[in-house]
């Protein structure tokens, strides 16, 4: 097992003088941390910004539970290396209610029994946010596709279809 | 009193907030001071003596804390029925990824480095991976025989009827592992004192069952111990028993360390070690008269356990009661067993052993249509059970139900005689061949027999200082609404709003033990135990005088605070008794099964693409008696979700085994229905007005498990397997498998 000192050493060097600094914005405000350069910006926001609201379901980029708006796209958090996030404007879950109040698409999970579980819930409604952000007025098929890169294993998605549409009436005031 | 009911509406989902809000902490979320994460080193080979266990001695090892069985202060066992499965392997090894050693360390990157160097030798011994390799027995593996367990279930004479039957029908029909694929993995964390003992937070299901292991592995008396449930995404059975496992392997690392452990699997761990849904084979004879009635037959129900029995002997026997499905047999004879393998110990997963052998039911109830000449609909009506007739097991049906009537409404909310004859048409042109399939079903909510009574289930209610009620209960949410519903119940029982009721966090140090939140039981059976404690409450305040019959909440409130200040405390229990007059003989596996059944009729279009040989489900009625829908969006939701596994486990799911190894232990190569693939799931309830549990509310969460893959292979058999000379009698069936019946019937 000749992989293993070079691995032992590698990770032995994992204190900070191996970090760099990576600013960012979260939810609106400005945030500087150090990390690792290619650790998952998953991490970063769970371990070091204390951003638990991403959770980790498969870490290859399969379930979409980690999902966030990085610029405006949708990403799996598993998959970003943390420096490209450097300068990245970031929403996450825990920047989508409207101060205490919970955001139209929130409040229809709630409403339609979106959630069940609750463990999707957050990348789904990220997920479902990026498309409203896109198309204020979906079909169930645009719905159907942009939620595909999102699993969920309780509901079988009908109540999330009925929520992503509850809350698209809503933006659009209808 | 307000007279508004909440029983019947949908209330807002009482940790629906936190779920939405990112705020739900489940068990990865929290950490703990000094807290180190825990790994573990998994057996190689599927069978063997393990000779030796060396460590790479480039490592610093003096850093890392290293369990093995040696370690083990109590039994090396997992506490469940038997205690045959050890909880960290002793100079064998039974299965693929049995757990041999822990490590700890708070670097959770060295740790996996470590945990790979760690290796082990071992004198590999030979293995049976199949049903059929271990009946033979190619080797003997477990006990004397193999076989984990057996029943037989015999009514009538079923000897007799095969000499006045017109038709005598044969199958077999076989389904495979299914993973639960919760979306949250396993995990837990332990930690460790003299003077407290153990207490381990986790993602689970059953917190008394962990308590229960604990005690037993690391010699700890009852109040040495504490299970609390986090925040749980998702369930489905498999943190059932699993849970014990990991939280035992955490509580030892914890005690020899002194500091907090966190383990939490990735997805491959997960997968390819924990357990899974019973492969099962089911072999049928029935006996039939002309007219399509079932006179009698033989059912041989077979299920592979795994290497050890841990639950499969429930599973094998609430498979064995639900083999006959919703006929009357005037007689029957079913043999069932489970059998072991050397492959991880499958386990708990909604349904529960019934949607193995109603598959086999509803897949041979077509079967006999075709050998009798009668449709799918006609054998189904003239064969239903009717109240005042007796189940397999010689219950007598006693509710007020009529399937017949049931079918009716399924056909027409699914359109199923127009689209019958419209495909009919359409299939004899194009590569599109589109079918219709029945599923007819029932499911048993609660334990099993005597289980209830064993069970001996207890609940607390309280009122609460600040005048609001709370409820007390080992019961956990993980997805399914317990929370929302047992509040629900508590609220409707003293008249006051929803809002005023919370429920405690499932913590064995907090709440009484009102059994494992499994086998659809929770809303039926502890529902009615927290509608009794909360009358408790409101007879207490009565009979203070602080209230009278008739109250506001308000009133309520006051009362509840005043009662309080002056005695303390303010509690109410309720314990489960048995009704009386209900017969269940465990040796003869006769009488009344289950408190109440639950039925449903599912009907499912499917349409098979003969170039690309897929098959998609294209509408999905699904239509059940439940007895009184509590939640409307809950109730929905879990026939939905249901629904939505059931068809994975049809035509998506397959476990690849090889040498008792899940090769595919990944969410990209173990497929998920995903929202694009899904037809749209149309749930209907019929309430017949039977009254069961609280409010009347009967089981409801394993059902939609049962249905679907019959429906949608009897809808397979319909687009083209009678077209091609095929008969479809395995799940789960994948393009490959439908691609190589259609060129092996091309051929005949």
């Amino acid at each position: 097992m000749n992989h293993f000192s070079e691995a032992r050493s590698k990770d032995r060097g994992k204190d900070d003088r191996d970090k760099c600094e990576l600013s960012l914005t979260i939810n609106g405000k400005p945030e500087t941390v150090l990390v690792f350069p290619m650790e998952r910006l998953l991490d970063v926001l769970r371990n070091e910004l204390g951003l638990t609201g991403a959770k980790e379901g498969c870490g290859e980029g399969e379930c979409g539970s980690c999902s966030v708006l990085m610029d405006g796209k949708l990403v799996n958090s598993c998959l970003v290396p943390a420096l490209q996030a450097a300068g990245a404007n970031l929403t996450t879950i825990e920047g989508v209610a409207e101060g205490s109040q919970l955001n139209a698409m929130q409040a229809a999970f709630l409403e339609c029994g979106g959630a069940q579980c609750g463990i999707c819930t957050p990348g789904m409604i990220l997920s479902a946010s990026h498309l409203l952000n896109n198309k204020a007025d979906p079909t169930l098929d645009d719905i159907r596709e942009a939620l595909a890169g999102n699993l969920c294993r309780c509901t079988g998605y009908m109540q999330i279809f009925e929520a992503v549409a509850q809350a698209a009436r809503r933006r659009s005031g209808a | 009193m307000t007279q508004e009911h909440i029983i019947g509406k949908s209330v807002p989902r009482k940790e629906g907030r936190d779920k939405v809000t990112g705020a739900a902490r489940y068990i990865d979320d929290m950490t703990m001071p000094g807290m180190l994460y825990g790994a573990t080193v998994r057996s190689q080979i599927p069978r063997g003596v393990i000779k030796k266990i060396s460590f790479d001695p480039q490592f610093a090892w003096s850093e890392f804390v290293t369990v093995t069985a040696q370690d083990i202060p109590g039994k090396n066992c997992i506490a469940l029925i038997g205690d045959d499965q050890p909880c960290l392997a002793d100079g064998k090894v039974n299965h693929p990824e049995e757990p041999i050693l822990l490590l700890a360390h708070a670097d959770p990157h060295l740790l996996r480095k470590a945990a790979d160097a760690v290796s082990i030798e071992y004198e590999s011994l030979p293995a049976v991976f199949t049903i059929e390799d271990s009946e033979r027995p190619s080797q003997i593996i477990w006990g004397t025989d193999n076989t984990l367990k057996t029943f037989l279930i015999s009514k009538g004479d079923v000897d007799g009827v095969w000499a006045n039957a017109d038709y005598i029908v044969e199958g077999e029909y076989t389904t495979g592992a299914q993973e639960q694929l919760y979306i949250e993995n396993n995990g837990v964390i332990a930690a460790f004192d003299r003077e407290h003992g153990i207490t381990v937070w986790g993602s689970l299901q059953c917190p008394y069952y962990v308590h229960k292991a604990l005690m037993a592995l690391c010699d700890l008396s009852a109040e040495k111990i504490r299970v609390v449930q986090a925040e749980t995404g998702g369930a489905f059975g498999g943190k059932e028993d699993y849970p014990s496992i990991i939280a035992g392997h955490a509580a030892l690392l914890a005690m020899k360390s002194g500091r907090p452990v966190k383990i939490v699997y990735d997805r491959l761990e997960d997968m390819t070690a924990t357990t899974k849904r019973h492969p099962s084979r089911t072999r049928h004879r029935t006996a039939v008269s002309r007219d399509g009635k079932i006179l009698g037959g033989e059912i041989d129900f077979t299920i592979d356990g795994g290497a050890y029995a841990t639950l499969s002997s429930v599973v094998l026997s609430r498979g064995t009661i639900h083999a006959g499905g919703p006929y009357y047999w005037p007689s029957v004879r079913i043999g069932a067993k489970a059998v072991a393998t050397n492959a991880p110990p499958h386990g708990a997963f909604r349904g529960f052993g019934a949607p193995q052998s109603l598959f086999a039911m509803e897949r041979h109830m077509d079967r006999i249509a075709q050998a009798v000449g009668l449709s799918p609909v006609e054998i189904r009506r003239r064969n239903f059970l009717k109240p005042g007739e007796t189940t397999t097991t010689e219950q007598t049906i006693r509710e007020d139900i009529d399937l017949g009537k049931l079918l009716d409404r399924a056909l027409e909310l699914s359109d199923y005689a127009a689209k019958k004859a419209r495909f009919a048409e359409e299939n004899k042109g194009g590569p599109i061949k589109k079918g219709m399939g029945i599923a007819a079903f029932l499911h048993g909510a609660g334990f099993t027999g005597s289980g209830e009574r064993y069970l001996a289930s207890v609940v607390a209610v309280e009122g609460c200082a600040d005048g609001g009620v709370r409820v007390l209960v080992s019961s956990t949410e993980f997805g399914q609404g317990t929370n929302t519903v047992l509040c629900q119940i508590a609220a409707e029982a003293l008249g006051l709003p929803y809002e005023d009721v919370r429920i405690a966090q499932p913590d064995t140090s907090q709440v009484p033990n009102s059994g494992p939140t499994v086998a659809s039981r929770t809303a039926m059976v502890v529902g009615s135990l927290v509608r009794s404690a909360a009358l408790g409450i409101k007879q207490t305040l009565i009979a203070s005088g602080m209230i009278g019959g008739s109250y506001s909440p308000d009133k309520f409130r006051t009362a509840c605070r005043e009662y309080i200040a002056a005695h303390g405390e303010l509690r109410s229990f309720a314990r489960y008794e048995a009704p009386e007059g209900v017969f269940w003989d465990d040796q003869k596996y006769r009488g009344e099964a289950y408190a109440s059944f639950a039925w449903a009729i599912y009907v499912a279009e499917v349409a098979v693409d003969l170039s690309t040989y897929s098959a998609s489900v294209e509408d999905f009625v699904a239509l059940q008696e439940v007895g009184r829908v509590l939640h409307p969006i809950l109730a929905k939701g879990q026939i939905a979700g249901g629904v939505a596994q059931g068809i994975g486990f049809a035509l998506y799911e397959k476990v690849v085994w090889q040498n008792g190894r899940m090769q595919n232990g990944q969410m990209t190569n173990y497929i998920m229905p995903t929202s694009a693939d899904l037809p749209p799931i149309r749930v209907f309830f019929e309430e017949m007005g039977n009254v069961h549990g609280a409010y009347g509310a009967k089981g409801i969460g394993e059902l939609p498990m049962d249905g679907p893959a019959p429906a949608i292979v009897n809808a397979i058999q319909d687009a083209i397997g009678d077209a091609i000379g095929t008969v479809f009698d395995s799940v789960p069936l994948l393009p490959e498998d439908i691609f190589e019946a259609v060129g092996a019937g091309g051929e005949r």
